[in-house]
């Protein structure tokens, strides 16, 4: 059924993964190469940096900093997320686009200037920074992305669903606890894993607001300055390129769940409309 | 019913919906909207090193405009961004194209293929850009290998072009993506329909699938647009000198130079131009983002 | 297609009360005061063209929506104060609503749980229940893998098994193909009649309300326009508008004359003067013009000039709609050159005219009817 493509687009395409695969590549191949120098020619396997990785105490420290920050950014975004997505889904209020607006705005801002701005209300109000100014940047961030995602998980569920519930008996905890969580399940996981991956890897928001105690990147970013540390930053690298690709592929398939649960079936076919009927 | 009698039961009907979205907004209202009106009220202020004189004065916004150093920059900032922009879209709608229409069962597979590059670090990525365009990078001495060239070449490191490289490169999912939603939104009877009226595959193209592409197109512009003016890391780690952008500068002004006011300024002027330029960029589009297919 | 169903002749007790009933979303009025009573053990339909409010009414009396104002009573007891999930109905959902995590079996025995039944009572009446609707062996299914009707039987097996008073049913069978909508039909009133329950259904479709119904109250615009069996609905509409909604309906312009003990006395152009039977004339009206109505099927083309007829009228045919077992003839009245349709069973031997061939076509005075 699919037709071929054309031959100059197939070469375009190969030379863009190239393309896109470049720096990738040199990931690996670097964090195995036997040479304090990161560049060419290479000198041979070698697994010494990850074990050097292990003797790095201020690496341990900025990771379990950085997984602080993720695990409880990632749980209050989703938290947001599913306030956010319940009440856009299910109810009108006045307001609902402007509030949405604000909430999704992060978005569209480049992080520079919330990362700055927020520097600047912790400034004047004499709030230290810590790592707890660096979860409320990262929530700011992550909630659109947990709304999008939530957004999506409660659309699909139909709203039948809940009022057959309560026709057949259950009251409002019973009918959460036994149809709504089941088929949003899905949806929660996924809006967990993408705010844990993004709070991972952000540098910017991170880096203006952290205190004493840096994140993974921003301590990335310091030893970035450090060629004798070069290769151990390689060896990082690839240590968390893996994590995520474990990550991610949890996330599809719990995102896959979840289309197959709420989507579909779930939905009306017809729109039982509020007025009139 | 009176008007203020309907306005009060549009509020107490809002109430159950309010109940629930009032947390996250709080949050955006303390964390985004206060904190950027604050910085607005900042710009208007002074620093002298460490103390902050609260008089207004549009004294920042005057040396904002009237020194060449910040206007260089946020020429530069925007050139970058512009170019990072066309090249990056232009480079994703063939791939988004691709995928969309040839690549059948493994559209899912080949969409996960183009994001697993992005699963790296950031930083790590861009400092990696670092070692291919390098002196002694890997594309020097493979070129010097094959004996192409003789001397390393120093034009593709710590200027402006690398820093349009490395963006381009980091944002390319970003691209991709919101084309390939809108190419596949696209009913295929239409194309259809187009062959069977005369239309050539190339002219329905043109005249039929690049129209309805259009809000896949401008979602991408915008959302590589956008963040790449005020990037702090790729400037830093490739840009050199010449390669610097605005959010560089920002980020001075806050830390090295103690001009907090300034740096704010700074920051709106950047703002307002990426806002102005986006609206008009919507605007500019708005026949092809009504039609919703 | 099924017989009607036969007329109640006395009125059953009541188990759904309504009073008054008002209902407004926002600014907009879409209940606007009704009245109804709907009987044990009796088949009810409410029907109208989408948005009358018929929708919003079956909600309210499952407890969805609440009334702004009027009285609400289930077997007697005021629901006002009463949650959806406490009152004794159970609703049968447009959607269906079949809880897609789970199998026809867990669906079916949702509403069982809070009873804290044992698992082999549970699973026992689960099976009866399958069985009355026909699904006996899909207990293990999911959700995902039953077609259209079959999702329609597991929402009536989950809302029958918590033995409701009342049984509500919202359009469930709008989603369903023709031939399966037909064979429901006859399901749900087999169902009904066994099961002796009071059945509620929602409905836009005038030939299924008639086919199922024990009565039938037609709405429009948040209000009841008529109440009554199907029989009476259909040959006397109390309105054109009732008219016209179910079925097709003939109008000629006439006048009422006058009330007296033989009768009603009405002339027009086309039939003269004649006196027609006291119900006739559904709702009351005063001399002057009227609207006259007569169904398609109570007219007959003349094929004999020995075929005898109240009235007769000599007509030209202006088109000719052939549906297997009927043709409808679309006629035009001398003088007027209004339409009229007659509809002519097709019989062995029985001449189907063309357009513009002339006809003489009768009806009897008894067929007609006096509408507002």
């Amino acid at each position: 059924m699919t037709k071929r493509a054309p031959l100059s687009l197939l070469i375009f395409v190969v030379i863009y993964l190239v393309f896109l695969y470049a720096p990738v590549v040199l990931l690996p191949i670097f964090a195995f190469n036997d040479s304090a120098i990161i560049a060419f020619p290479l000198e041979g396997f070698t697994m010494r940096w990850f074990w050097a990785l292990g003797e790095e105490e201020s690496l341990f420290r900025a990771l379990k900093n950085s997984l602080i920050i993720a695990v409880s950014a990632s749980i209050l975004s989703t938290c947001f997320g599913v306030l956010t997505a319940r009440a856009i889904a299910r109810h009108e209020f006045l307001g609902k686009r402007p509030i949405f607006g604000l909430i999704m705005a992060p978005l569209f801002l480049p992080e520079i200037i919330i990362g700055v701005s927020i520097l600047i209300v912790l400034l004047q109000l004499g709030f230290s920074l810590s790592i707890w100014t660096v979860i409320a940047g990262h929530v700011l961030i992550i909630t659109p992305f947990s709304v999008s995602i939530l957004t999506t998980a409660f659309g699909n569920m139909d709203k039948s669903l809940e009022e057959a519930s309560l026709d057949l008996g259950e009251n409002r905890f019973g009918t959460f606890r036994r149809v709504i969580l089941p088929l949003v399940a899905p949806g929660l996981i996924s809006s967990l894993l993408i705010g844990f991956t993004i709070s991972l890897d952000e540098f910017v928001i991170a880096f203006f607001l952290t205190g004493t105690d840096p994140t993974l990147p921003v301590y990335i970013w310091s030893m970035l300055r450090f060629p004798s540390k070069l290769p151990t930053v390689m060896a990082l690298g690839f240590v968390l390129l893996v994590m995520s690709l474990v990550l991610l592929s949890l996330f599809e398939y719990f995102r896959r769940r979840s289309e197959k649960l709420t989507g579909g079936y779930g939905k009306t076919q017809h729109h039982v409309g509020q007025e009139g009927e | 019913m009176t008007a203020s009698r309907k306005l009060l039961l549009k509020i107490k009907n809002s109430l159950p919906g309010w109940r629930l979205i009032g947390g996250p907004f709080l949050f955006g209202f303390l964390l985004l909207l206060t904190p950027l009106l604050l910085m607005i009220l900042l710009s208007f202020w002074t620093q002298d090193y460490l103390t902050l004189d609260r008089t207004l004065t549009v004294n920042n916004y005057v040396e904002v405009f009237s020194h060449p150093v910040y206007f260089t920059l946020i020429k530069r900032s925007l050139n970058i961004s512009l170019m990072v922009t066309i090249s990056t879209v232009l480079l994703a709608f063939p791939i988004a194209y691709y995928i969309s229409f040839y690549g059948g069962r493994r559209k899912a597979i080949l969409l996960f293929l183009i994001t697993i590059p992005f699963w790296t670090s950031y930083l790590l990525r861009i400092f990696l850009w670092k070692i291919i365009l390098g002196y002694n990078g890997v594309i020097n001495s493979g070129l010097m290998s094959l004996n192409i060239i003789d001397e390393p070449l120093s034009f593709i490191l710590y200027n402006t072009n690398a820093v349009v490289l490395a963006l381009a490169h980091a944002f390319a999912p970003f691209a991709i993506l919101p084309i390939f939603v809108s190419l596949e939104k696209i009913d295929r009877s239409l194309l259809e329909a187009g062959r069977d009226l005369g239309d050539s595959a190339i002219r329905s193209f043109f005249r039929i699938t690049l129209p309805l592409a259009m809000p896949g197109v401008v979602a991408a512009s915008l959302i590589v647009f956008i963040p790449t003016i005020g990037d702090y890391v790729t400037p830093r780690l490739v840009g050199g000198t010449d390669g610097l952008m605005i959010a560089n500068m920002i980020q001075v002004q806050f830390s090295k130079a103690n001009n907090a006011p300034l740096g704010a300024a700074l920051a709106i002027v950047s703002l307002s131009i990426v806002v102005f330029i986006s609206l008009l960029f919507i605007l500019f589009n708005r026949k092809y983002l009504r039609r919703q297919v | 297609m099924a017989s009607p169903a036969p007329e109640k002749q006395t009125n059953p007790p009541s188990m759904v009360m309504l009073s008054g009933i008002r209902k407004s979303f926002t600014d907009v009025e879409v209940v606007k005061g009704v009245d109804l009573n709907i009987g044990v053990g009796e088949f009810f339909s409410l029907l109208g063209p989408s948005g009358c409010g018929k929708t919003t009414l079956l909600r309210m009396i499952a407890g969805f929506e609440s009334a702004n104002e009027g009285i609400i009573a289930i077997n007697g007891e005021n629901m006002n104060k009463v949650d959806a999930n406490e009152r004794p109905t159970n609703m049968v959902f447009q959607s269906y609503a079949i809880f897609p995590h789970l199998n026809v079996a867990q669906n079916v025995a949702y509403g069982l749980k809070k009873q804290g039944l044992s698992k082999e009572e549970t699973k026992k009446r689960v099976d009866e229940m399958l069985q009355l609707v026909d699904l006996d062996g899909y207990q293990e299914r999911p959700s995902y893998a039953l077609s259209g009707g079959q999702r329609q039987r597991v929402a009536l097996a989950r809302a029958l098994i918590m033995q409701p008073k009342v049984l509500l049913l919202d359009e469930p069978l709008s989603a369903l193909d023709k031939k399966l909508r037909e064979h429901m039909q006859q399901e749900l009133r087999r169902l009904q009649r066994t099961l002796g329950i009071t059945f509620i259904l929602v409905t836009h479709d005038q030939e299924e309300a008639l086919i199922m119904s024990d009565r039938i109250a037609v709405m429009f615009d948040g209000k009841i326009a008529q109440v009554g069996t199907p029989r009476e609905i259909y040959e006397r509409p109390v309105s054109q508008r009732v008219a016209s909604f179910i079925g097709v309906m003939n109008f000629l312009k006439g006048d009422l004359i006058g009330k007296t003990e033989k009768g009603i006395s009405i002339a027009s152009d086309v039939f003269g003067k004649i006196t027609l039977d006291a119900n006739q004339m559904p709702s009351p009206l005063e001399p002057g013009a009227v609207t006259i109505g007569i169904r398609p099927e109570m007219m007959s083309v003349l094929y004999r000039d020995t075929d005898t007829a109240d009235n007769r009228l000599n007509v030209k045919v202006t088109s000719v709609d052939y549906y297997g077992d009927m043709t409808f003839y679309s006629v035009a009245i001398p003088k007027s050159n209004d339409q009229v349709s007659v509809c002519m069973r097709n019989t062995v031997g029985r001449h189907v005219y063309q357009i513009d061939d002339e006809i003489t076509i009768g009806w009897s005075n008894a067929s007609m009817v006096i509408l507002r």
